[in-house]
């Protein structure tokens, strides 16, 4: 299996669906080496992880996220900076390299950063069904727009290549046929999950002591937590807030994250004159961020394109219904949940009004909701992978 | 005929806010206490400045009263400053208190807070107008009796105001769409008065000393005290040269390096060799010159930035955001007639706090960044709004609506 990033190790949420998803799959008959552009410790023992990298290459060193660049030291101590391409280019040299020494059944890539690596395990393994795995395609990151052409070649070529992709929701599906005109049969559709005995539990005391002493005055806590991205549809949000302050004025707007939109957003609440209610909190992690969903009484998603998002489901699991976005395609497994199209600010301000003036409206979606979320576990995700990889082993070898 | 130098320095430092998270709002009420090492912290701040300012400017202001009898000067001294001075150096605040003995230091009248309040709340600002007048009273034995409102801000209205509570003078910048064809060397009285006299800083002179007088790319650099002096007796018809600054150009803005100190100590030595020149103090020059002509200003006027407005303190979104939600908070505050709670909401209106939420210059990293504990204006806006969340904290609290 083919990924670019795992937990704890700089991760952002396709390296927890990753770790999520390889964790029960383990349980099936399947041995998965797990190989990364990076060392990193792992100390579970259900899957192999191996890092790929140069030859010689004795530590790489990245300090955050999937996007950034990398410094190689060499066994010689000289050291080598390389940007995201070049980061692709040796994870390729290196993953072939590896594919060509040993013994595999199945190539499992995860998005386009694995893709071209993918492609060069299945020349050494062409015994090897290739599935591509796709959690977001260039268009959801690229808020709407194509993106970057260089990446959507990428992703045309490796899936016009393929035998099988998957895709996290049925609108990933449907915006794979629609940007690269990928058969609808080579897709399958397999979602995301969460596992809510996973779940931290929440301390008695929420650290938002100021809102807890608000909410007991009548204050209401409309929340979003998140990156501050375009594709994110925070904009519309703010524009919702306004209307929904001029009709519920103890409402307080809660935004957990940092991101590139930061400053924007600020700016944007003081100028609709919402900045008393409106509080920016900066990227939060552990208590802080799980106390961020608790205090709220509804967890807002309102992204321009989300393949799957998993925050709604941890809302739910920390305690607060939600209302996400028609264009996010974790409601295709949550139910539960009140929908309005990312550019509807006049109904996604009337549903917000709607929970923050009706506690039983808040309190009933909130009690189906967990029901589904305990229903939920990544064994199902787990057994339709596997005989996805039953199914085509019997084909490429046959 | 005689001319006079009127020296006016403006000494003023903000409690400014530590990084003060939501997480911190109802549990932290020490918004201006930041711990010693931090870039907010008021205490270390203000032990620097007393260190490179403060201290080397009044013992030089002491040796020049000393040396030169003729030599009288004028300053303002915010009471956030002062109170700052009682606290964490003693040693500077007595040494202001030594040039004022001198009998040829006049302190002139302002907002105790460094505030806008008088854009705002009239009764807000008429009480911090009267605080201050009392510490000044408390620490210094003199009541000032010429007023200067936050950054020389000033307009027909300020001026309506203090000549009815019985200023003699009143300060202002000598900005060129408001003199037209007038100079700022001389008194002026502003429209609509019955008594008050108006004096307006000649910009150029000033910052020459303030702005340019340590950059070597500058055509007159290095400015001597007798190049500087020769431009004055060579300005022709003039009663009074305004040079009005930030106290702390002497040793913050301006290192002692650059010789700014040398500079000032011989001032009064070259200015005084010609006869008829002359310091004078603010009150001084007002009863020495009747004003030459009445000046009308509409519109709000400061000394700040090429704008000379307002906009650097509440040109954008966020400051009026802020410094709205700040004044919609003043019947309750008041109405708890809790001190502590009423003193950490004046402290919120120092005119700083709105100055580090600018954007206009953010780009360029410039003057506003320079001055900003904060690494961006939006740190600082989170950081004032988290802190009027906690006001309204302790507002409900005491059982108040908010």
């Amino acid at each position: 299996m083919l990924g670019w990033e795992l937990p704890p190790h700089n991760s952002g949420g396709l390296g927890v669906a990753c770790y999520h998803l390889c964790k029960a799959l383990a349980k099936k008959p399947v041995d998965i080496e797990f190989i990364l552009p990076y060392h990193a410790p792992f100390v579970e023992n259900f899957m192999k992880v191996t890092a790929a990298h140069p030859q010689g290459a004795k530590v790489v060193m990245t300090n955050s996220g999937a996007y950034d660049s990398y410094k190689y030291v060499f066994d010689d101590g000289h050291e080598e900076h390389v940007d995201i391409v070049g980061q692709q280019m040796a994870f390729e040299d290196a993953v072939a390299r590896i594919a060509s020494s040993k013994e595999y059944d199945v190539i499992h890539a995860h998005d386009w950063l694995t893709f071209r690596a993918a492609l060069r395990a299945k020349q050494a393994k062409m015994h090897c069904p290739l599935i591509l795995h796709v959690h977001s395609i260039e268009r959801d990151r690229a808020g709407g727009q194509t993106g970057n052409p260089l990446v959507r070649e990428i992703e045309a070529t490796s899936m016009l290549v393929a035998d099988k992709i998957i895709a996290v929701s049925q609108l990933t599906k449907d915006a794979i046929i629609e940007e690269y005109g990928i058969p609808a049969d080579k897709i399958d559709v397999v979602h995301n999950s969460v596992d809510h005995t996973t779940f931290e539990a929440l301390d008695a005391d929420n650290a938002y002591n100021y809102l807890v002493t608000m909410k007991s005055n009548g204050y209401r806590v409309v929340t979003n937590v998140g990156r501050l991205t375009v594709q994110k549809g925070l904009t519309n949000f703010l524009l919702a807030a306004k209307e929904v302050i001029n009709r519920a004025p103890r409402t307080f707007f809660l935004i957990v994250g940092s991101g590139e939109q930061y400053f924007e957003l600020i700016e944007l609440a003081a100028k609709l004159g919402i900045a008393e209610n409106v509080i920016f909190t900066g990227f939060q992690r552990g208590k802080n961020w799980r106390d961020s969903f608790a205090i709220a009484d509804l967890f807002v998603m309102p992204s321009i394109s989300e393949p799957f998002g998993i925050a709604p489901l941890e809302s739910v699991g920390f305690g607060t219904p939600t209302l996400i976005s028609n264009q996010s395609g974790v409601k295709e497994v949550l139910h539960n949940t009140l929908k309005v199209d990312f550019w509807d600010v006049h109904e996604m301000a009337n549903q917000i009004t709607a929970v923050v003036q009706n506690d039983a409206l808040r309190d009933t979606l909130q009690a189906n909701a967990s029901a589904e979320l305990n229903r939920m576990s990544w064994d199902h995700t787990a057994d339709k992978l596997f005989s996805i990889y039953q199914h085509h082993m019997q084909k490429v070898t046959a | 005929m005689t001319k006079a130098i009127v020296l006016y320095m403006h000494v003023h430092q903000p409690f400014r806010v530590k990084h003060y998270s939501i997480f911190d709002v109802g549990v932290d009420h020490a918004y201006f206490e930041a711990p010693y090492d931090d870039r907010t912290s008021n205490e270390q701040i203000l032990h620097k400045v007393a260190q490179k300012s403060y201290i080397p400017t009044n013992k030089r202001l002491l040796d020049m009263l000393r040396d030169y009898p003729q030599f009288k000067l004028s300053l303002s001294i915010t009471g956030t400053v002062l109170e700052q001075l009682e606290r964490w150096s003693p040693e500077s605040l007595k040494s202001f208190q030594e040039l004022t003995a001198t009998g040829r230091v006049e302190i002139v009248a302002e907002t105790y807070h460094h505030s806008l309040a008088f854009f705002y709340s009239r009764d807000e600002f008429e009480h911090q107008v009267q605080m201050h007048k009392e510490k000044v009273q408390e620490l210094f034995g003199q009541t000032p009796q010429v007023f200067r409102n936050t950054e020389l801000s000033y307009n027909n209205d300020l001026a309506y105001w203090a000549d009815r509570a019985g200023y003699k003078g009143i300060l202002a910048e000598g900005w060129d769409p408001v003199l037209d064809w007038r100079s700022p060397n001389f008194v002026y009285q502003p429209t609509y008065t019955e008594n008050i006299a108006l004096l307006m800083k000649n910009y150029k002179l000033s910052d020459d000393i303030a702005f340019r007088f340590g950059n070597q790319a500058w055509e007159s650099w290095p400015l001597t005290a007798d190049k500087f002096t020769n431009w004055l007796n060579e300005s022709g018809d003039a009663t009074n040269f305004n040079l009005f600054m930030d106290y702390e150009t002497f040793g913050e803005h301006q290192w002692d390096e650059t010789g700014i100190f040398d500079f000032l100590y011989h001032l009064p030595q070259e200015w005084l060799k010609n006869e008829g020149n002359s310091f004078m103090t603010v009150s001084e020059v007002i009863d020495a010159n009747p004003p030459r002509d009445r000046v009308d200003v509409p519109q709000t006027t400061t000394w700040a930035d090429t704008e000379r407005d307002l906009s650097a303190w509440l040109g954008n979104d966020m400051q009026a955001s802020a410094i709205n939600a700040l004044y919609g908070l003043q019947d309750k505050i008041l109405a708890t007639k809790d001190m502590k709670l009423i003193e950490d909401w004046r402290k919120l209106q120092t005119s700083d706090h709105f100055y580090y939420m600018c954007t206009k210059y953010f780009n360029d990293g410039d003057i506003h960044a320079y001055f900003s504990p904060y690494a961006n204006p939006y740190d600082a806006f989170i950081a004032f709004m988290n802190a009027f969340h906690d006001v309204q904290f302790r507002l409900t609290e005491k059982g108040m609506e908010v």
